[in-house]
């Protein structure tokens, strides 16, 4: 049913999300923490920022990328300089853009378990000799472990869905920036409808238990 | 003798706490006064969860902050145990990793002295360790929270209305321990509360607060029956003595208890001869008269010597009296007051109509 071409694209979309989620809930965890507690003026233009991603079409995003990461951009000229390749139509990215287009997936569920704990539990937790990032591991965490779990679940299906940033920065290199929402792409664009049918019949399969599960796991909250 | 001093400045939007405080470092010192009069913030400057703009703390002869030399004690070095009003257990360890989250992190900077078996035993709490906080009563989570304060060994521990959110029988569930461990730890407490009750049954010391300032702060006794404060003058205004048993009459369950100023009966069920005990006495209790009553019951008189006279609002007066060693409150129509002239140094006959044994 799946060609070897389609599995190519799967792992690199699995990889890709993988690592994206991985990073993003380094990058996540202390900007949520930061916006869930912080009473400073930026607090509202952070979270502005943050949510970003959510209304722009990806193609924006994509688009400034490439200016940004571009040979002629700020960003690709200072790479270049020091000896590294440019960043558009590469996996590192892709998973750059992934990370940006995905980030208030991530962000926001934690930020809501965050701002959702009892204070007094870690002035508890101080009171109780527990130093602040004692206190964040052994009680703010594991409090917090729905917010995780949904974020993660987030990240990681929102990443698998991405198209319009992929095609503006990955472009369309098999193995290295041709995941499954552009092979399906490229299915419909040929007409060959019987092999676009298997992968979006994947990807909904795919979605509809990967929303299922978290729902499961959130049922108890 | 070791004690306790405290000095905080600090403005929270409207509200300014503004505190100097010496406190004996042994026995209960139970703050109290309206809401919003700064009791909690006080507690938390103490422990160290505000940023005050003037702060000094210093306990039993060490200094915890001195905003003088820019010097402060993070909360979380500050040797203290502190009780929430809500017990603020923390809902994803069980009672006995509860207990053990505070005594790990000691365990990291010195050897704990005392074993927790003790605490656990006062307590009575060792049949929960297993429990998850949410499948406990309110007097026992209240109860755990307590023993998990006291597992840090703490110099000072600190309890902002421990016994609020628990109902009538779970308090005096619960007062009893206080009490004991107090004794038995020596270990001082700072105790905020609403409660007369809880007030005249635990305090030692006695600190009234109002509006971030401090009202009074002196021994039980002395607080209770200053007649310029708003204790004394109100309608469940009370006094305190400490008395001895030496009899009980059991065919009327009469205790009789002897004190410096006299000897009062009070009907209760029989305790040990010698038990050391507090009695509270509504002011509204007490009747002053000329001439010792030619009644039945001659216990219940006894000599005073009046020391302040104070009138309330609509027809009363409240006098304070001095019996024997200690103080005492009476409250009486204005009428009587003046039928009865009183003045500063008259003695009078304070008759005791009811008097409530404090455990």
């Amino acid at each position: 049913m799946l060609s070897p071409e389609d599995w190519t694209a799967i792992s690199l979309t699995l990889k890709l999300a993988g690592l994206t989620t991985g990073i993003l809930l380094v990058i996540a965890t202390p900007l949520a923490w930061h916006l869930a507690y912080t009473q400073r003026w930026w607090k509202a233009s952070l979270n502005a920022l943050v949510a970003l991603p959510l209304v722009l079409p990806p193609t924006v995003l994509g688009f400034y990328l490439l200016i940004l990461l571009g040979p002629k951009g700020w960003v690709g000229q200072s790479m270049k300089s020091i000896g590294l390749d440019t960043l558009p139509f590469s996996f590192t990215g892709l998973l750059v853009a992934s990370v940006l287009y995905s980030l208030p997936f991530v962000v926001q569920p934690i930020q809501a378990a965050f701002s959702g704990l009892d204070r007094r539990l870690l002035e508890a937790a101080t009171t109780l000799q527990a130093r602040p990032l004692d206190t964040f591991f052994s009680v703010a965490l594991p409090l917090s472990k729905h917010g995780f779990l949904t974020a993660t679940v987030l990240g990681f299906a929102h990443t698998v869905g991405e198209f319009g940033v992929v095609l503006m920065i990955g472009g369309n290199i098999s193995g290295e920036t041709r995941v499954v929402s552009v092979q399906l792409y490229d299915y419909v664009e040929s007409m060959n409808y019987q092999a676009a049918h298997s992968l979006a019949a994947l990807l909904v399969l795919f979605a509809f238990s990967v929303l299922l599960s978290l729902y499961y796991l959130n049922r108890g909250k | 003798m070791s004690t306790l001093s405290v000095q905080f400045r600090l403005k929270l939007a409207a509200f300014e706490l503004d505190v100097q405080l010496e406190l004996p470092a042994i026995g209960i010192s139970v703050i109290t006064g309206s809401s919003g009069s700064g009791k909690t913030l006080l507690l938390r400057c103490i422990a160290g969860l505000e940023r005050p703009a003037l702060a000094y703390c210093k306990v039993k002869e060490i200094v915890w902050e001195d905003s003088t030399r820019n010097y402060s004690l993070a909360a979380y070095q500050r040797p203290l145990g502190y009780v929430f009003q809500e017990s603020c257990l923390f809902p994803h360890l069980n009672v006995q990793q509860n207990i053990d989250y505070g005594r790990k992190r000691l365990r990291l900077r010195s050897n704990p002295s005392q074993s927790l078996d003790t605490v656990i035993e006062l307590l009575n709490i060792g049949h929960l360790l297993k429990r998850s906080p949410a499948k406990l009563s309110g007097g026992e989570k209240q109860r755990v929270a307590i023993a998990r304060a006291l597992a840090v060994d703490p110099q000072l521990l600190l309890m902002d209305e421990p016994l609020a959110s628990l109902d009538q029988a779970h308090k005096y569930e619960i007062l009893p321990y206080l009490r004991r461990l107090q004794w038995d730890l020596q270990l001082p407490v700072l105790y905020i509360t609403h409660s007369p009750q809880e007030m005249t049954q635990l305090a030692d010391h006695l600190v009234l607060m109002d509006k971030g300032k401090i009202l009074a702060s002196g021994e039980l006794q002395a607080v209770l029956t200053r007649l310029d404060l708003p204790l004394a003058q109100s309608q469940r205004a009370s006094s305190v003595l400490t008395a001895e048993v030496f009899a009980y009459d059991a065919a009327f369950q009469l205790l009789q208890l002897r004190f410096s100023g006299g000897v009062l009966s009070v009907p209760h069920l029989a305790l040990p001869k010698g038990s050391q005990l507090r009695v509270r006495i509504y002011a509204r209790d007490v009747s002053l008269a000329l001439q010792p009553p030619a009644s039945f019951e001659p216990f219940n008189s006894l000599h005073a010597q009046v020391l302040g006279i104070m009138n309330q609002a609509v027809g009363y007066t409240t006098v304070s009296l001095r019996v024997g060693a200690e103080l005492l409150l009476a409250q009486v129509t204005r009428k009587t007051a003046s039928f009865l002239q009183l003045k500063h140094g008259q003695i009078v006959y304070a008759e005791i109509k009811n008097a409530a044994i404090l455990s």
